[in-house]
């Protein structure tokens, strides 16, 4: 963000390179690097949350850094901590994580268009696969800047998030109880801001949402914990074949996710 | 704890799993629109369900607890004046915090 210069008169509306930002990227080309490194250090502070949500739950400081390290998907990541944190089945836990991450899939599906990623260099470009990273790669307008923004993105987001679990988990760490501090609100608040652009922009969005929490509620008293949240899933189904997508998901199919850190919030 | 990082490992290895197929899978079979569609869909159903589920149970037996509802309510007016995500999850905490802090559980 360009800083305001004070040395042009107290005019009020000065239009200065602030005027260009609001304008939008239609009007001045995206500088890949610059925009990749702002919405990687403004995301992944959110890791903070991740961090002591995590060790809210019951997970050790390592234990939230391997997720971070290893996964790095904040959705399956909060997922997780969430069903260990109530107790639950570790392998529903792990299999509702996973499932949260399949979207992840269908990114690195675009990206390999636009990428074009060859052999070995596919292992680590895939760690960076995100909906962050997918909605700033597509928006590029060529391949080669494209490619600049998904470098720049990925190991400003992958190192910010990374230092902000650390961070995160070693202060819940020092805190007596958890609960005393709200931090088992944290999950919930976090799964509803990751959700939220989505229900804004769609009739079955909101549908599927509330049929899944109600799914998951019925369940809960008959089922082991973490099964009624995997059983959400049907909603989605449910979901994908009454009422498939009116237009093909193009870059703002990646960008209309909202964010697997932050629901699309900075 | 062993138990936990065995989950923890395969959540990882599951999810990255995930990403590096997206990268080496032919394009056919996922680029199917109605399995576009349950993808992007997963999450939606998915998260709803984790956030209703830890706001109001404990274990297998529904449980209302005010600072929890209430840490959740301060989400939603957050989300719902647009504030960024850590303004979001910090106004939950602290409205639970405070009330607990109050006796209000």
């Amino acid at each position: 963000m360009p800083a305001q210069r004070t040395d042009s008169g107290p005019a009020p509306d000065y239009a200065g390179p602030g005027a260009a930002d609001e304008a939008g990227p239609a009007a001045r080309p995206p500088r890949p690097v610059r925009d990749g490194i702002g919405l990687g250090l403004a995301v992944g502070v959110s890791g903070l949350a991740f961090g002591a949500a995590a060790v809210g739950s019951g997970l050790t400081v390592w234990q939230a850094c391997a997720l971070s390290i290893l996964a790095f998907t904040g959705a399956s990541q909060f997922a997780l901590a969430g069903v260990i944190a109530s107790g639950g089945s570790l392998l529903a836990g792990t299999a509702g994580a996973i499932l949260l991450g399949s979207r992840n899939a269908l990114y690195g599906l675009r990206l390999a268009e636009v990428l074009r990623p060859r052999g070995l260099g596919r292992l680590p470009a895939a760690v960076g696969i995100v909906d962050e990273t997918t909605a700033i790669t597509l928006a590029q307008p060529d391949p080669v800047t494209a490619r600049t923004a998904f470098i720049a993105t990925s190991w400003c987001l992958y190192l910010t998030w990374n230092a902000a679990t650390l961070g995160g988990a070693l202060g819940a760490g020092r805190l007596g109880s958890p609960q005393a501090f709200g931090i088992d609100v944290v999950g919930p608040a976090a799964f509803l801001a990751l959700i939220w652009p989505r229900l804004a922009s769609g009739h079955t969005e909101r549908l599927v949402a509330l049929g899944g929490a109600a799914l998951a509620l019925m369940t809960t008293p008959v089922l082991p914990v973490g099964v009624p949240v995997i059983l959400a899933a049907t909603a989605a189904l449910a979901g994908a074949l009454t009422a498939p997508a009116v237009a093909e998901p193009g870059a703002e199919g990646a960008a209309g996710t909202g964010g697997d850190f932050t629901g699309g919030r900075r | 704890m062993t138990g936990t990082w065995i989950a923890v490992l395969a959540t990882a290895a599951g999810c990255y799993a995930l990403k590096l197929a997206g990268l080496t899978v032919p394009h056919r079979i996922l680029a199917n629109r109605r399995v576009r569609r349950f993808a992007e869909l997963v999450p939606v159903a998915l998260l709803a369900a984790l956030s209703a589920v830890q706001t109001v149970t404990t274990g297998q037996a529904l449980a209302f607890d005010a600072a929890r509802l209430a840490g959740l309510g301060a989400a939603v007016v957050a989300l719902a004046l647009r504030a960024p995500f850590l303004v979001v999850i910090v106004a939950a905490a602290v409205t639970a915090a405070v009330l607990r802090a109050a006796g209000i559980s």
